[in-house]
């Protein structure tokens, strides 16, 4: 019988070692069923608190801005508009937010058990993705309400949207997270860092206010804004703004490998020192 | 047949430091200011293995033995892919199941049942084998009627078979267990050794055991390896093996100045037993006072220190535990300072055999635990024939834990 050989040896050159990680499916799996299963026992709301969250925001905005700032949302009505740049934006800060703690939390493990530690932190992520269908489910009732029409295109512009999102989710939660467990007060930045993103993202006013070039062209490397985009082009129909999808996709893509690129290149050792 | 486990010159370096091994952002932008104006200080490292080469074939059973500090829960990471080597390579063939401590990832919130899966997932199931097996493991680990209640209102006993019982059913080829009998009640440790022995024997699996416990390694394994300060010096016959350990061990005394272990209030810097004319041994008759002598250091004033000895046998069963109740020392606190403290244990009371004492500065109505270092002195016990012990003149073994010569009486009851 052939038997499985590992070859033991110093880390040696970069992989993404995602071939290790299908070996390791299961297992991804039972930590993403255990976070979901915990975290829906642990709240006797359960699923309806990560619904009416977002939409106690969505009214909150609505409130305030709809009426006082006055942003041209159309062919979106305000409500739908920040509905779903919230349900984006959540996605997203959970999945950076819990894939940052993530290693640390799971210190206990890593220094028994050996496998692909990236499974840690994407599984954050896939929790906060279940959390997000969720949240997708109300706002496609709340579009109905609002008799937001659905085209053949909606679909594919979401997922596009989504797609970016999740990648630049992982990115800056593998990063975040391998840099918390070397620096241990590296989290208390992490809620400073989101509250800028969150306000340097098209959430709650259109990029088209801002008008003024520099701020605008900094803000296009927002990659929630160009996943945020893409998911509104979805209902409008619109073309997607070229600079913030093009400067978004692109900030995306890096940051995606630099993250996995750190993670990777400092795992080996995170048993050491967590 | 190729090794199961074939390594090959492995070492690991580790930094040597004081603080612990992460560090604040604050302090790396503090010290890049310091480095500024002064010189970068060399870090300090150290080899916990250097030059580790050893070839284990499949179904081999090898104890890992050797002080603390040794390297040896070192090498089993390693070779459990914990932590990766600094030089040198391994080879592993088959699947490595490791044992490095059971119950990993149990969730409170989660149920009995829940947690198997979770738990065999994590050690290396496949679901499918999870559920093949489910029953097996519910029936071995003897919680039957809670397996559906949340792991959080379980006691800390039954949350410990039940993790026993999910590792007990992993089918690797390679089993790595470090230490995990240490915990549990007596009975479950039998039953859980006699697993292991049956799994290991029926199947040809290759285990490597790391335990203190020198019996344990003598009846479960056919060869041991020696580890003495991250180098392998001996390897070998279970049984070869572990005598050259407890020589070496024996060899622990003042003499090398470094202290055997330490914390910022007491250090501990020999522990030897010694006869009634305070001179230091290893082998005593069986009528003869054994004074276990510790002398440790006080670094800093105004503790109450009690100091303590625990005896085990080679079966791993504790004799006794005492502690220093009779001295002033009990009540007061210490003052700074080289301290020698010895326990004497009467002659005629333990029986023929090895013994292994752990000792211990601590003080439980404080519930603090300064230093406690385990199976730190051998000691061996030999009969006597010449001079009247419990035995008198019956041949064979003895048995009996103790062998204490008590005081007869006969008389006539009727005349």
């Amino acid at each position: 019988m052939e038997q499985p050989q590992t070859h033991i040896q110093p880390p040696g050159r970069f992989s993404t070692g995602f071939r290790e990680i299908w070996q390791y499916r299961e297992l991804f799996y039972f930590f993403t069923w255990r976070d979901i299963k915990v975290k829906y026992k642990q709240t006797s709301l359960g699923i309806i608190w990560a619904l009416l969250q977002p939409l106690g925001m969505m009214l909150l905005f609505t409130l305030l801005f709809s009426k006082t700032l006055n942003f041209d949302t159309r062919p979106l009505p305000y409500p739908v508009f920040v509905l779903s740049g919230l349900i984006l934006w959540n996605l997203f800060q959970s999945s950076v937010s819990h894939a940052g703690e993530s290693m640390i939390q799971h210190a206990g493990i890593i220094k028994k058990i050996y496998f692909p530690r990236l499974i840690i932190p994407g599984s954050a992520v896939l929790v906060a993705l279940f959390d997000f269908m969720m949240g997708l489910l109300i706002f496609l009732v709340f579009c109905l309400v609002y008799k937001q029409a659905f085209h053949w295109y909606t679909l594919p512009y979401f997922l596009g949207g989504m797609l970016l999102l999740l990648l630049a989710a992982l990115g800056t939660g593998t990063f975040l997270a391998a840099l918390n467990v070397k620096y241990r007060d590296f989290r208390y930045t992490i809620p400073f860092f989101l509250q800028v993103l969150f306000f340097s993202s098209q959430i709650i006013y259109p990029f088209n206010a801002i008008t003024q070039p520099v701020l605008k062209y900094i803000l296009a490397l927002n990659p929630v804004n160009a996943a945020i985009e893409l998911f509104r082009c979805g209902l409008t129909g619109q073309v997607p703004d070229s600079l913030v999808l093009v400067a978004g996709a692109s900030t995306t893509v890096v940051v995606f490998l630099a993250g996995l690129y750190y993670f990777r290149k400092t795992e080996a050792y995170f048993a050491d020192i967590a | 047949m190729k090794p199961a486990i074939d390594i090959r010159n492995l070492g690991k370096q580790y930094p040597l430091h004081d603080a612990p091994p992460y560090v604040s952002l604050r302090d790396i932008l503090s010290q890049s200011v310091k480095k500024v104006f002064s010189p970068a200080e060399k870090k300090e490292k150290f080899w916990a293995l250097r030059d580790i080469n050893l070839q284990i074939e499949p179904g081999e059973r090898v104890g890992i033995i050797g002080r603390n500090g040794a390297g040896k829960s070192t090498l089993l990471k390693i070779i459990s892919r914990i932590t990766p080597p600094t030089t040198g390579e391994a080879f592993i063939r088959g699947r490595v199941g490791s044992l490095l401590e059971v119950g990993t990832g149990f969730h409170p919130e989660l149920t009995g049942r829940e947690n198997i899966y979770l738990n065999g997932s994590i050690l290396g199931l496949k679901k499918a084998e999870i559920t093949r097996q489910l029953e097996a493991i519910i029936d071995f680990s003897g919680v039957e009627k809670f397996i559906d209640s949340p792991l959080k209102h379980y006691s800390s006993g039954m949350q410990l078979r039940l993790a026993f019982s999910v590792a007990a059913h992993l089918e690797p080829e390679i089993l790595l267990i470090d230490e995990v009998l240490a915990v549990g009640d007596l009975e479950f440790q039998k039953k859980c050794l006699g697993k292991m022995e049956e799994v290991s024997r029926k199947d040809g699996r290759t285990i490597l055991f790391v335990s203190h416990n020198m019996s344990y390694i003598a009846s479960l394994c056919d060869k041991a390896v020696l580890l003495d300060k991250g180098r392998l010096v001996k390897e070998g016959g279970a049984a070869e093996v572990i005598s050259q350990y407890i020589s070496s061990a024996r060899s622990i005394t003042a003499l090398d100045n470094s202290p055997i272990a330490a914390n910022p209030i007491v250090r501990l810097l020999s522990v030897q037993s010694i006869n009634a004319g305070h001179q230091r041994c290893e082998s005593f008759a069986a009528d003869e006072t054994i004074g276990i002598e510790m002398e440790y250091e006080v670094l800093q004033a105004g503790h109450v220190l009690w100091l303590g000895y625990n005896l085990h046998n080679e079966e791993g069963v504790n004799l006794f535990d005492t502690h220093s109740v009779n001295t002033a020392q009990y009540t007061e606190p210490h003052a700074t300072g080289k301290y020698k403290a010895v326990a004497w244990v009467p002659g005629h009371l333990l029986n023929t055999g090895m013994y292994f004492t752990s000792c211990a500065v601590f003080n439980h109505l404080r519930q603090v635990i300064h230093l406690h270092e385990k199976d730190i002195l051998v000691f061996h016990v030999h009969d006597v024939f010449e001079r009247q012990t419990a035995r008198g003149m019956s041949p064979g073994e003895f048995p009996g834990m103790v062998r204490p010569l008590l005081e007869w009486k006969i008389e006539k009851s009727e005349t």
